[in-house]
């Protein structure tokens, strides 16, 4: 199976091609299921060529397939890898991908663009699965583009909303940010070892060794990159405003798999950034504050979407806690049980707002809704197992993964460990106060406090309904992975079923070096401590599930509620309105002066003066050409003097 | 002239066939038979015969293409004739890997601009200008004697002053007269330091001679061909344009018919950017070194003043007209940063540019022959009443913004690569140019494109017609083709560009003995990179210098 490893990039790739072309005519709902078939079809090889990697052993665990030059004369190729690390990121972006587009067919039912929104979807798998088997940072980078116009494309997928149109932008300009960081980063580095293919790299690295202060920058502007894409701070405010998306995609992108981009990325050049150990303790704790900030933003959102946005970034946060700290297991572990669980989730507030589509206007709006359990009974089954994964709830999948990241953040530092905790704390309390607001208490879309001042709001006779099957089945799906996930990487059972993940990943090399292809956080804490570590974080979990719920269950009038959600949270801290001043304002500003200043009325403005200057002079100088030869003669007598003059003194004399 | 040309005798030509000359010949001959089509039948004849003549002129072009030889790096398909001899100056034609691509996408830009845009006006006239400056843009770009060459470059001017001025939109004599002048002011620098170069070559080489390939070893002096330099440096740079002498180019794109803008775009602007890398770097490689760090800030300048004053225009051909002064920054970036990366690079991008670009005029114009007004303000939500235009204008919008997977990328990336290698802080500032270009193109396309169209884009505005797809779909071909597998392309301007770089290294050496460390590393970087050692190289590119002079 590893030859046919370019099949798994190929056929979402030829899925996007077919529907491009003949998506209208295929229709709905072939063109859906078409699509699912492709990246269904990837996952199956991907299971067959990590059936044939798993059989190997661990030094032969990287399988290579150059398919052909890109860039000659920088030595890039248009070539695949296979090893642990990306065939894990392969396994459950198709898996969850595949489930995701049979959802999809389901939730897009009815509009006018089906076809399209399959071609996008294929082609964003397709970028993803570049951006992870590339073997090469160009490969990459190819991958990490196509995912973002991918999400450009989707984000505004209904561009007449304006809001949709602008969001697109936004997540794309944003991006384009940390790319910048991303292309600086790939010029040292070629510049610095003569390739830009990952092993050489390594190799070029071990053989030659490189200065910190290279190590650094390249590993700072790598991490900037990885701040765009993954949605930390500075450059996360792209990511909320991609709520304007369709849910499916949120789930998928936004949510799964290319936010987690990031932190792949720093995961692959970890011999790289094992150099520059200032640089591992700037992303602990940008992930770590960025995990704190988003959460507290999360906890005062009113829009379904958004909480769980801010909570992705949250979560995100906590995997670039891991990786600073060495734990780089952990951050590919959270960030596939994160995947199950907030996929699961995004899906079922999909569900739950093509449920309210025609009962209330604002179907987002938490505070619309209320009672959902009583008529979509499966869709709030399955939330309640994502939101027990993330609220760190034994033993669901969330709290394996996030329990180790905790851990490794103890062994390194006490600060990053107490900030992982809090975290823990508000993700419990905001995902409780989410599932008390959507699925229990009173139905606030009947008869709701909102109802005089929006009478047209409401649609007399709609009444919520549970999803087709179509939907549910992914739901159920993702719900059993939330709640087992876990088992891949669980500390119990011996050698055989314990820490399958860390060994799977842990024991290749890169191939000609001594460098580990992966390497899991170092130093160890007795089982005692991390029995108590285990409990101190349930604990944590639950406290915020028992606050949460204490207060939501009680606090029913809108006044009430709004003492609970500070405006500043609710304002997200007004970061936009910030950047809006500091960068927008002065760069249109910059941007005018330039055009119909500088350009228009300075360099403009001397061109056609000089213009002016000419014809008036021309319409001086006509009048030498007067006719009389006295006026000829004194002027070529004038100039005869002139050469004379010149003459003389050139000759020096 | 041409009489002269054509009763010369092709016999003591390299090729049998006279294929470079024909390139030229052709559509002057095209312009001829179009002109004398009589009035009666101008409507049925007058684009097929164009087609025909452009088309045949393309397919010399594409036979050109794959006769081309990639592992030569010198002149080829070099077709030589007395002209004006006793001013030493010859019909005297070739091709190598940096003209190849600009003169494949001649021909092919030409057809597909005779055949995009809908042109109702005087079209006999019309025609016969576009295949007059398809034979002159040819010439340019074939030209191996100077004097030839700044015939070609003159040659060009016209039809384009009377395609603006003619068919162009409200302000047209404005601009067909700005553009006019402004390239004339160049082209009378070129002309004295043409003739001074000439003459003053004359004491070392022996007879007064035009050659390009003799000039080459003229052997000036260091501020002399400094001076000279400036002179066509300063003939070029508004041509391209550089920053501060682009003013021209917003309004003639502006300004001009669809068609203009698209060869403006496509192919006329490269004839600046050429000039500097075949006469600029061959015939003044020290000066050109010298004057290095200038036109790398120029370049950079170009890059972030075009993006930034870009982003606020109103006017959607202006927008993307300074999106072209932005590119073209680019080129020029990578032209004097003298890397093999950022040298190919730059030829790449000359490529990309023009398809890209092109392109963009294309949907632009065919925009305004449906709206009939090209403010950005009037159009909105296009996307929803024309989505095959729409789709293709976000293929070609991916394309200049320099997504990876389309042709943009790769141009950019190796001209930002080979930059970083000696000019780390020139790359990085214009590097930040990628993050401009998303936001003026993304906002202009929002603008345009997005949003529920109001009743006058909704009735106006329909899908791209047949025609206009098949004038598309082979820019968008290109565009995919070059951004996955540029190699084709690369094999073939790698070998001529590798033998320029060592030309000015060894011809700046020998003036200015002495460590060269910069250099050294560059040299080491790239060699390191491409599996070859310096002397490897050095071989290579003496051997191609020589047969250059052989011919």
């Amino acid at each position: 199976m590893l030859s046919l490893v370019w099949l798994i990039p190929a056929l979402p790739l030829f899925g996007a091609a077919v529907l491009l072309l003949f998506g209208k005519r295929i229709g709905e709902p072939l063109a859906g299921w078409f699509g699912s078939a492709m990246v269904a079809g990837s996952f199956v090889i991907a299971l067959g060529v990590f059936a044939d990697l798993a059989s190997k052993t661990a030094e032969e665990r990287a399988y290579t397939r150059v398919l052909w030059s890109w860039m000659p004369s920088l030595g890039v190729d248009v070539a695949l890898l296979a090893n642990p690390l990306s065939m894990t990121m392969v396994l459950f972006v198709t898996g969850i991908a595949a489930l995701i587009h049979v959802f999809a067919i389901g939730y897009m039912h009815g509009d006018p663009r089906f076809s399209r929104f399959f071609t996008y979807l294929n082609l964003f798998v397709f970028s993803m699965l570049m951006l992870i088997m590339g073997d090469n940072f160009v490969l990459m980078f190819l991958g990490w583009e196509g995912v973002g116009t991918c999400s450009y494309l989707l984000i505004s997928f209904w561009f007449e909303r304006p809001s949709a149109a602008t969001a697109g932008k936004k997540a794309f300009v944003v991006n384009r940010v940390g790319d910048f960081g991303l292309m600086i980063a790939m010029f040292l580095i070629f510049n610095e070892t003569g390739s830009l293919q990952y092993h050489a790299v390594f190799r070029s690295i071990e053989a030659n060794g490189i200065a910190s202060s290279t190590a650094t920058a390249i590993c700072l502007l790598l991490f900037l990159g990885a701040c765009g894409k993954s949605a930390q701070l500075p450059l996360y405010v792209w990511l909320p405003d991609a709520m304007e998306g369709p849910t499916p995609v949120s789930a998928l992108i936004h949510a799964a798999t290319m936010v987690t981009a990031g932190v792949y990325l720093m995961v692959r050049v970890h011999p790289l950034l094992e150099l520059a150990p200032g640089v591992m303790t700037t992303i602990a704790w940008v992930g770590a504050l960025t995990a704190l900030f988003a959460a507290t933003i999360a906890t005062a959102q009113d829009d379904i979407k958004r909480v769980l946005a801010y909570s992705t970034i949250s979560q995100l946060g906590y995997m670039f806690l891991a990786v600073g700290v060495g734990g780089n297991v952990a951050a590919i572990f959270h960030m596939v049980t994160h995947a199950f669980f907030k996929a699961l989730m995004f899906l079922a507030a999909g569900s739950v707002i093509h449920g309210m589509h025609g009962v209330v206007v604002d179907e987002q709006n938490m505070k619309w809704m209320g009672n959902i359990k009583k008529w979509m009974p499966i869709t709030t089954g399955t939330f309640l197992m994502g939101w027990l994964a993330i609220s760190g709830f034994p033993p669901f999948s969330g709290f394996w993964s996030k329990d180790e990241i905790l851990l490794d953040a103890y062994k390194e530092n006490k600060a990053l460990w107490v900030i992982g905790l809090i975290t823990a704390l508000l993700t419990a309390y905001y995902m409780t106060r989410q599932i008390i607001l959507v699925f229990f208490g009173r139905e606030r879309f009947a008869t709701d406090s909102h109802a005089d001042a929006h009478d047209a709001a409401h649609a007399p006779g709609h009444t919520p309904h549970e999803s087709p099957v179509l939907m549910l089945f992914p739901l159920g799906v993702l719900a059993v992975l939330a709640v087992v996930g876990g088992a891949i990487n669980q500390p119990f059972g011996g050698k055989n079923l314990a820490m399958r993940l860390e060994h799977w990943l842990d024991e290749s090399f890169i191939p000609g070096t001594e460098i580990h292809a992966f390497v899991s956080a170092h130093g160890s804490v007795g089982s005692g401590t991390k029995l108590t570590l285990a409990v101190i974080a349930t604990l944590c979990g639950l406290a915020g599930i028992a606050l949460g719920a204490s207060q939501w269950l009680t606090r029913t009038s809108p006044e009430s509620q709004a003492k609970l959600e500070l405006p500043l949270l609710k304002r997200a801290y007004g970061v936009d309105a910030i950047y809006s001043r500091i960068f927008e304002v002065p760069g249109r500003k910059l941007s005018e002066f330039l055009a119909f200043v500088v350009d228009r009325r300075g360099i403009d403005g001397v061109v056609n003066g000089m213009a002016t200057l000419v014809r008036g002079g021309g319409t001086q100088l006509r009048k030498l050409q007067n006719g009389y030869v006295r006026t000829y003669a004194l002027s070529i007598a004038g100039g005869l003097v002139a050469l004379l003059v010149w003459a003389i003194v050139r000759t020096g004399f | 002239m041409l009489s002269t040309v054509l009763a010369a005798s092709e016999g003591s030509a390299a090729v049998a066939f006279p294929l470079l000359t024909m390139l030229v010949v052709f559509p002057l001959i095209g312009a001829l038979v179009v002109m004398s089509i009589p009035n009666t039948r101008v409507n049925e004849l007058v684009l097929p015969l164009g087609l025909l003549f452009s088309g045949a002129t393309a397919a010399l072009a594409g036979w050109m293409m794959f006769a081309f030889d990639k592992n030569e790096a010198g002149f080829q398909f070099v077709s030589k004739h007395e002209w004006i001899s006793s001013f030493g100056s010859s019909w005297h034609l070739g091709v190598d890997g940096i003209s190849l691509w600009l003169v494949v996408l001649t021909g092919f830009v030409f057809p597909l601009a005779l055949l995009g845009p809908d042109e109702r006006h005087n079209r006999r006239a019309y025609t016969a200008w576009i295949l007059l400056l398809e034979a002159g843009v040819m010439g340019v770009f074939l030209s191996l004697d100077l004097f030839l060459f700044f015939v070609m470059f003159e040659v060009v001017l016209v039809p384009m002053y009377f395609l603006i001025g003619g068919w162009g939109h409200g302000n047209r004599s404005y601009a067909a007269t700005k553009f006019f002048l402004y390239t004339m002011v160049g082209s009378g620098l070129m002309l004295v330091a043409m003739v001074t170069l000439a003459f003053l070559a004359r004491k070392n080489i022996g007879e007064l001679t035009f050659d390009v390939t003799k000039l080459a070893e003229a052997g000036l002096s260091r501020d002399t061909s400094r001076w000279l330099f400036l002179a066509f440096a300063a003939a070029f740079a508004i041509k391209v344009p550089v920053f501060p002498l682009h003013t021209w180019l917003p309004d003639a794109h502006t300004e001009a018919p669809t068609a203009g803008s698209v060869i403006l775009a496509g192919v006329m602007l490269k004839m600046g950017t050429y000039g500097l890398i075949r006469f600029g770097l061959y015939l003044f490689p020290e000066a050109s070194t010298w004057f290095g760090p200038v036109m790398l800030t120029l370049g950079v300048i170009g890059i972030l003043y075009g993006a930034l004053t870009a982003v606020v225009q109103k006017d959607l051909k202006r927008l993307v007209a300074y999106s072209s002064v932005a590119h073209l920054g680019f080129i020029v970036l990578g032209t004097y940063a003298l890397t093999n990366q950022s040298l190919s690079g730059s030829v790449l991008q000359m490529i990309n540019h023009g398809v890209s670009t092109g392109a963009l005029f294309l949907l632009v114009g065919w925009i305004y022959e449906r709206r009939h007004t090209r403010l950005i303000s009037d159009l909105k939500g296009i996307q929803k009443v024309a989505p095959v235009l729409a789709g293709a204008f976000t293929i070609v919008m991916l394309s200049s913004i320099g997504v990876p997977g389309l042709n943009g990328f790769v141009g950019e990336f190796m001209i930002l690569v080979g930059t970083f290698v000696d000019h780390r802080w020139w790359a990085v500032v214009a590097a930040s140019g990628v993050i401009l270009a998303a936001i003026y193109l993304l906002w202009a396309y929002q603008r345009t494109f997005h949003g529920e169209p109001d009743e006058a884009n909704a009735s106006q505005i329909h899908d791209l017609t047949l025609r206009e797809r098949i004038v598309i779909v082979p820019f968008l071909a290109v565009i995919v083709l070059m951004g996955v597998y540029p190699k084709p392309f690369l094999d073939r301007i790698d070998p001529s560009v590798k033998a320029l770089i060592t030309h000015v290294e060894t011809k700046t050496d020998e003036r200015e003995p002495g460590p060269a460390k910069n250099r050294g590393a560059t040299a080491a970087g790239s060699a390191q990179a491409e599996g070859h050692t310096a002397s490897d190289s050095e071989a290579h590119s003496d051997a191609s210098t020589t047969e250059a002079e052989g011919q």
